[in-house]
């Protein structure tokens, strides 16, 4: 009895200090989720005044969610979201891998590396797009420039309709392969050395080793690295605004972007909440996948 | 036992301070003046004893803008004090917010109820703004002395929802240079579009590197292109689109032509990123179909001596004009006081005069003898053109859905200018498309 009160007084005293941050999380997490269900519910415009009785004057029931569904910009833009989608994941897990690889041999200026590498992780969104914007011009970038260099005609990057999407790639490779690389730095830190040495002691190659013994192990942190990954890659916004602007003809309208004009520049917010929801339902249908299908080849150590 | 009851109300009273200090966080956003607690502790001083000296009711009201960002913060508070020597009774809080943040800020204070009093909308917004009940009309004051045209643009149904606080246009900017390399004359006011077709192919012909003319293909400047051959994106009563008409056509078909077809403006390949003002600014351009506010960036950048003359027309002229209007919450319960701030802005003298001064832009009033100050300032030498094409502005078609149509009217521009699809196509793609997803009332 007495252990019992003790242990549930000295969780009772934890509550003041972890109020501050509930209570954030509540009222500005928690709380308008659970409104942009009702406002996706509504034709609501994002001007009037926001309560109760607005909301349901302009009930419409699942109204938004049928245009959305039936019309065909939905359709599109999603499939350019997975166009990036799958070149995106593949590209930055292999450079994540590589760097982490490649930095985790301990010799002299690796830790010089690890924070050059983890700078673009660091720089704003806004920053990074005006000078990847300049970089991938086609006739002033230095992309092009350097390609010429070794005979290659660039491509027009973000002014063609083929290009701008990988050129988006390019660039978000380049900016998050830092923070997935420390991931996997430390995942490799973790990997237990013995099994290292047995696997000199039976004469293994590197290469050998790298693929039966790192990677299995890496699994863990790749599958996290995935994961986070995918839930970001669906986000993809800053970028896009600031690179193409949706264009060339649309060829980079991604979801988060048709969410930002209908809700605050065609004062479409009921349409543009249930816009985000069905964004949310896909990445969640897909990360609870990602959770089933870990079992086939997420080895954890027991 | 005491030590733990000690305890526990530190803690409480740790987190209560916490609580307090997120909420401070949560609320400041970004451009609150620092000194509002000030101001309103000395404006409650000020008022008792103004209230007991002139018997004056003191109010205070909210303003909120965006013209004044990025440079002119001081002017507006210059024209304050200005204000002030005429009205002390009425204080104004002033709030100058940049124009990126500008407007997913006011659009959630109006949603959240708060708002300020008055604050400056564009004309993009105005129409969605008005229509959607969120303004007040403004009465009580006397519209004297403003541009009629710009006033009857923020005019809605017959009530005034707004005072134009500025207005600028788009001019035709023309390299002197190039013209001489080329030898041909330079542009007037009687050109018309042909006479820039003859004149671009021509500075064309200098050299791969350089190009003739660049005016751009959006919808900002179709609308008014279309104007210059006698068409228009909507009918007289604006129930119906009329995008495809053959008047569009035309003017649409010489925009895309430019690039497609003769080349003489530049693809978006040929601008490989760079914007329309560099590529002037570098010399390599022989015309430029741009706004008034490139001057200031002009006069800096350019080294090589350019002028300006009014828009070329096609079979007439017609020349843009844009205007940001100051508007009154509607929710409001100081509608006086912010009409006559607002009114005071738009229209007097003092404010006009130090607008022009300053460099700032050009008030929309029809006093010639403030506006001659602005002919003085060069260059250009043709200052003159900038109110000569007032004789021909058209204002935009305003909808309330005005963001979504010129998106897709816009979008279907740049495909033809890319070369995907013709003019002609663009325009009935565009017209369907806007019947289809806006209703107009």
């Amino acid at each position: 009895m007495m252990k019992k009160n003790r242990s549930l007084r000295e969780a009772a005293s934890a509550i003041p200090f972890l109020l501050p941050s509930v209570v954030g999380m509540i009222f500005f997490s928690l709380l308008p989720i659970v409104i942009s269900v009702f406002i996706s519910l509504t034709d609501w415009d994002g001007l009037a005044a926001l309560s109760l009785g607005t909301l349901a004057e302009r009930f419409i029931g699942f109204g938004n969610y049928q245009n959305i569904l039936g019309g065909e910009e939905f359709w599109r833009v999603l499939k350019n979201t997975c166009y990036y989608i799958v070149l995106y994941i593949p590209l930055v897990l292999i450079a994540s891998l590589g760097i982490a690889t490649l930095l985790n041999k301990g010799k002299k200026g690796t830790a010089v590396m690890r924070i050059l590498y983890y700078i673009p992780v660091l720089t704003s969104w806004v920053a990074a797009s005006l000078i990847w914007k300049w970089v991938l011009s086609s006739q002033y970038g230095i992309l092009n420039q350097l390609l010429a260099l070794i005979g290659i005609k660039g491509p027009e990057w973000l002014t063609s309709e083929i290009w701008a999407m990988p050129a988006i790639v390019l660039a978000s490779v380049w900016k998050d392969m830092g923070f997935f690389g420390l991931f996997l730095t430390s995942g490799l830190a973790s990997i237990d050395k013995t099994y290292y040495e047995a696997a000199t002691v039976d004469g293994a190659g590197r290469i050998k080793t790298f693929f039966k013994i790192t990677l299995p192990l890496l699994t863990p942190s790749i599958f996290f690295c995935l994961v986070m990954a995918l839930i970001n890659a669906f986000q993809l916004f800053p970028q896009v605004m600031i690179m193409t602007e949706g264009g060339p003809n649309g060829a980079t309208q991604v979801m988060v972007e048709r969410i930002y004009n209908y809700g605050f520049r065609y004062f479409k917010m009921g349409y543009a909440a249930a816009f985000s929801w069905l964004l949310f339902i896909i990445i969640f249908i897909l990360t609870s996948i990602q959770m089933k299908l870990q079992k086939g080849w997420v080895h954890y150590e027991s | 036992m005491k030590k733990r009851r000690i305890k526990t109300m530190l803690a409480a009273g740790l987190a209560l301070i916490m609580i307090i200090s997120l909420a401070g966080c949560g609320g400041g956003g970004s451009a609150e003046p620092e000194n509002t607690a000030d101001t309103d502790a000395n404006t409650t001083v000020a008022a008792e004893a103004a209230s007991e000296a002139a018997n004056e009711e003191e109010v205070t009201i909210t303003f909120a803008n965006f013209n004044a960002s990025g440079g002119n913060e001081e002017t507006l508070e210059e024209m304050y004090l200005a204000f002030q020597q005429e009205y002390p009774n009425i204080k104004v809080d002033i709030e100058t917010i940049g124009y990126d943040d500008y407007f997913t800020q006011m659009q959630t204070r109006v949603a959240g109820n708060t708002a300020p009093d008055c604050y400056e909308l564009n004309i993009e917004n105005f129409a969605a703004y008005a229509a959607k009940g969120v303004l007040a009309e403004i009465t009580g004051v006397d519209f004297a002395g403003i541009n009629e045209t710009a006033l009857s643009a923020f005019n809605v149904d017959g009530k005034q929802y707004g005072v134009p606080g500025s207005f600028s246009n788009v001019v035709l900017i023309y390299n002197k240079e190039l013209f001489d390399q080329a030898g041909i004359e330079y542009p007037t006011d009687d050109w018309t579009w042909d006479d820039v077709q003859v004149a671009a192919e021509k500075i064309k012909g200098l050299s791969d590197d350089i190009f003739g003319i660049y005016a751009p293909v959006t919808y900002n400047e179709f609308f008014k292109v279309a104007a210059q051959y006698g068409g228009s994106l909507l009918n007289e009563d604006k129930t119906e689109f009329t995008i495809n008409s053959a008047e569009n056509i035309q003017a649409a078909q010489m925009m895309v032509g430019r690039i497609v077809d003769s080349n003489v403006q530049p693809n978006s390949s040929q601008m490989g990123g760079m914007d329309d003002w560099s590529l002037f600014e570098s010399g390599r351009l022989g015309m430029i179909s741009t706004g008034i506010w490139a001057f200031g960036t002009f006069t800096e950048e350019c080294d090589f001596e350019w002028d300006i003359c009014v828009e070329p027309g096609g079979t007439q002229k017609a020349t843009h004009f844009f205007s940001n209007a100051y508007v009154i919450n509607a929710d409001s319960d100081k509608s006086e006081a912010a009409a006559t701030w607002i009114n005071w802005l738009a229209s007097s003298g003092e404010a006009a005069k130090l607008r022009i001064e300053k460099g700032w832009d050009l008030p929309a009033i029809t006093d010639e003898s403030v506006l001659s100050a602005y002919l003085e300032i060069t260059p250009p030498e043709n200052r003159q053109a900038v109110f000569d094409s007032l004789n021909y502005l058209v204002t935009p078609p305003i909808i309330e859905e005005y963001s979504l149509m010129s998106d897709i009217i816009t979008g279907k521009l740049e495909e033809a200018a890319s070369g995907k699809i013709t003019a002609q196509e663009a325009l009935d793609q565009a017209q369907a498309e806007c019947e289809s997803r806006i209703t107009l009332k």
